[in-house]
């Protein structure tokens, strides 16, 4: 009997009364027995069907307009040059990131340490490269060799152990992961330091009455519950630093956007070209955000009461449920059915 | 550099033996101001190995902060807090008091538990690992250490009621199941003396019965504790001495029976009529 459909279970004690039955008038009424008949919206029909017709009209354009040129398109999408200068983009996304987060900690540690001197420093560093726009700053290290054009390492104001030549030192690609690196650590740095104080203060007093010590302290108590605030706003970042790699093309770095900026400007297929670069940020992107979807969950450990499911381990849910609902149905089991089944 | 080589010098000797052995804390001539607000103005106290000090008083006479002095949280202005006879927060040498780096002092925090009004637990870290924590980070973390530890830990867990929640995250916890688990985790550093501040005033009335259950326990094994509290049943049946603050002073102590049934001070009498 496990098929049966709700409205035939007997009440859940058959023997006695039935204790919830509700009295209306003479009648008595087992709540048991009631169907419910669910509320119908028209309205959001209509207002769905409608945003998809201008989908459709979207879609049907980007299909038949030849102006997308898409056997262009899908000449160039996975090209070796493409791909050469994708990695590329990707590679001064990942230097960026982690030049831009390692600086952005020590600067947010330093504004909040208790040392006047780091916390002047650390607060002039996030002023000063928040100021200056991010090409004039790239400009600055393409052009460093013209202020210094040699590099030393010795003691401060001392001898020098070893010099090296600036014009061969840092190239375009040097030049373009310090500079964005530098321009990522003011922000990173802000970031970080927003996350460290959305942790409640009773934490820190709490692990200092249990005598933590303090490395323990930050890393093992303080950062894990920043980092829920951090995430979301540092996935921005590193997706905002991801296409805003592009900017480097103005120095002749062949990433992404510079490469095609280079075959359309030999072969003038604008339109098709763009949409190469565009749908390789898609991409790039969606691929970040899934991972900044798993990362948060990873830490939102303990702040929620229950996890909610993954879209996969949902997927899967309705996948075993639907199964099991058509095993159901099946011809030798099938009966009549209540709303309950429908849902 | 020469304060360097004292700080070395004071190391390597064993510090001078002060204080009575008797007591397990001594707080002697404490002054604490923030800012032109004098909340401690002299307080001295003496709580015994073993005993259980109930301290009352209205709102702003300076009980917290008292408790809060004991283990360094806050900083006194004046006047020596002695812990097992050793003086928090500092080294005596001759007769100047040299102050102790972080490390030391968070070491010496070990040596006194605290139980917060708030619970504090972390949340982002399963019941038994928020125990294991602090004794854990006492030494180098090892896998085989962390194991030692969970086996403790789980007993403590017990002693409190708790051992079923081992592998729940607070927040799955109700607040009383909460405040247990802080005094599990106060326990597990085998503390000197336990220091609780209004440990049941953030809990729904139906969940204060468990956590004062869990305390007398501890006074049942013959821990110090110093339980600042709002209880004033709970205080007559569990402490030995009850101490009445008020304006940052010690206006009465004694045992709970004196204090609180026949108190001698004015205040005393107005501030017990208003809660009784």
């Amino acid at each position: 009997m496990t098929t049966s459909p709700v409205r035939d279970h007997p009440p859940a004690n058959a023997s006695a009364p039935p204790a919830d039955a509700v009295a209306t008038g003479s009648r008595r009424i087992d709540p048991a027995t009631l169907t419910v008949v669910r509320a119908r919206h028209p309205w959001r029909w209509l207002a769905g069907a409608a945003a998809l017709v201008v989908v459709a009209q979207f879609v049907n354009g980007l299909v038949t307009n030849p102006g997308w040129d898409w056997p262009t398109f899908a000449k160039y999408f996975t090209a070796p040059v493409v791909l050469q200068a994708m990695w590329l983009t990707i590679q001064l996304t990942i230097y960026g990131t982690v030049l831009g987060f390692a600086l952005g900690m020590a600067i947010a540690a330093g504004r909040l340490s208790k040392n006047p001197v780091l916390q002047t420093i650390s607060w002039t560093y996030v002023w000063a490269f928040r100021s200056i726009p991010l090409i004039v700053q790239l400009l600055f290290w393409f052009n460093i060799a013209y202020l210094y054009n040699s590099l030393s390492v010795g003691v401060p104001f001392g001898p020098a152990l070893a010099t090296f030549d600036v014009n061969s030192t840092i190239s375009g690609m040097t030049a373009a992961v310090i500079g964005l690196g530098l321009h990522q650590a003011a922000y990173s740095a802000e970031i970080v330091r927003a996350g460290i104080l959305s942790v409640d203060h009773g934490q820190l007093e709490a692990a200092a009455a249990l005598g933590i010590p303090r490395r323990r302290q930050f890393f093992k108590i303080v950062l894990p519950q920043a980092m829920r605030g951090i995430l979301p706003n540092a996935a921005n970042e590193v997706i905002s630093l991801f296409k805003g790699t592009s900017i480097v093309s103005t120095m002749a770095i062949a990433e992404l956007f510079y490469q095609v900026q280079v075959i359309y400007g030999r072969n003038g297929r604008v339109v098709p070209l763009l949409m190469v670069a565009t749908v390789w940020y898609i991409v790039m992107t969606t691929v970040l955000s899934i991972v900044q979807y798993y990362v948060e969950r990873h830490y939102a450990k303990g702040a929620v009461r229950t996890m909610p499911l993954t879209p996969i381990q949902k997927a899967r849910k309705h996948l075993a449920e639907f199964t099991a609902r058509a095993r159901q149905h099946s011809p030798q089991t099938k009966q009549q059915t209540g709303p309950e089944d429908h849902r | 550099m020469t304060i360097r080589l004292l700080d070395r010098a004071a190391t390597g000797s064993q510090p001078e033996p002060i204080g009575d052995p008797a007591y397990a804390v001594e707080v002697l001539g404490v002054h604490k101001a923030f800012g032109t607000l004098e909340v401690l103005t002299g307080v001295d106290l003496q709580v015994r190995r073993g005993e259980v000090a109930a301290i009352l008083g209205p709102s702003g006479s300076g009980k917290s902060t008292l408790l809060r002095t004991i283990n360094h949280l806050e900083k006194v202005d004046k006047g020596l807090i002695l812990v097992e006879s050793e003086p928090i927060g500092y080294r005596l040498k001759g007769d100047k008091l040299h102050e102790l780096s972080e490390r030391e002092i968070l070491r010496q925090r070990a040596r006194v538990g605290f139980v917060f009004q708030n619970f504090n637990l972390f949340p982002h870290l399963t019941v038994l690992d928020n125990v294991i924590e602090a004794p854990l980070s006492a030494a180098r973390p090892s896998r085989r250490r962390r194991k030692e530890l969970a086996g403790r830990a789980r007993e403590f867990l017990a002693a409190v009621g708790v051992a079923d929640k081992a592998d729940a995250y607070p927040r799955q916890l109700s607040g009383g199941q909460q405040q247990r688990v802080a005094i599990a985790r106060a326990l597990a550093l085998d503390p000197a003396v336990i220091l609780f501040d209004e440990p049941t005033s953030a809990l729904d009335p139906e969940l204060v019965g468990e956590v004062l259950e869990a305390i007398r326990t501890l006074a049942g094994q013959g821990r110090t504790l110093i339980i600042v509290t709002h209880e004033i049943g709970f205080a007559r049946e569990v402490a030995d001495t009850v101490v009445f603050m008020d304006g940052g002073l010690i206006i009465e102590q004694g045992p709970p029976a004196r204090v609180l049934d026949n108190p001698t001070h004015e205040r005393t009498r107005a501030f017990l009529s208003k809660v009784l």
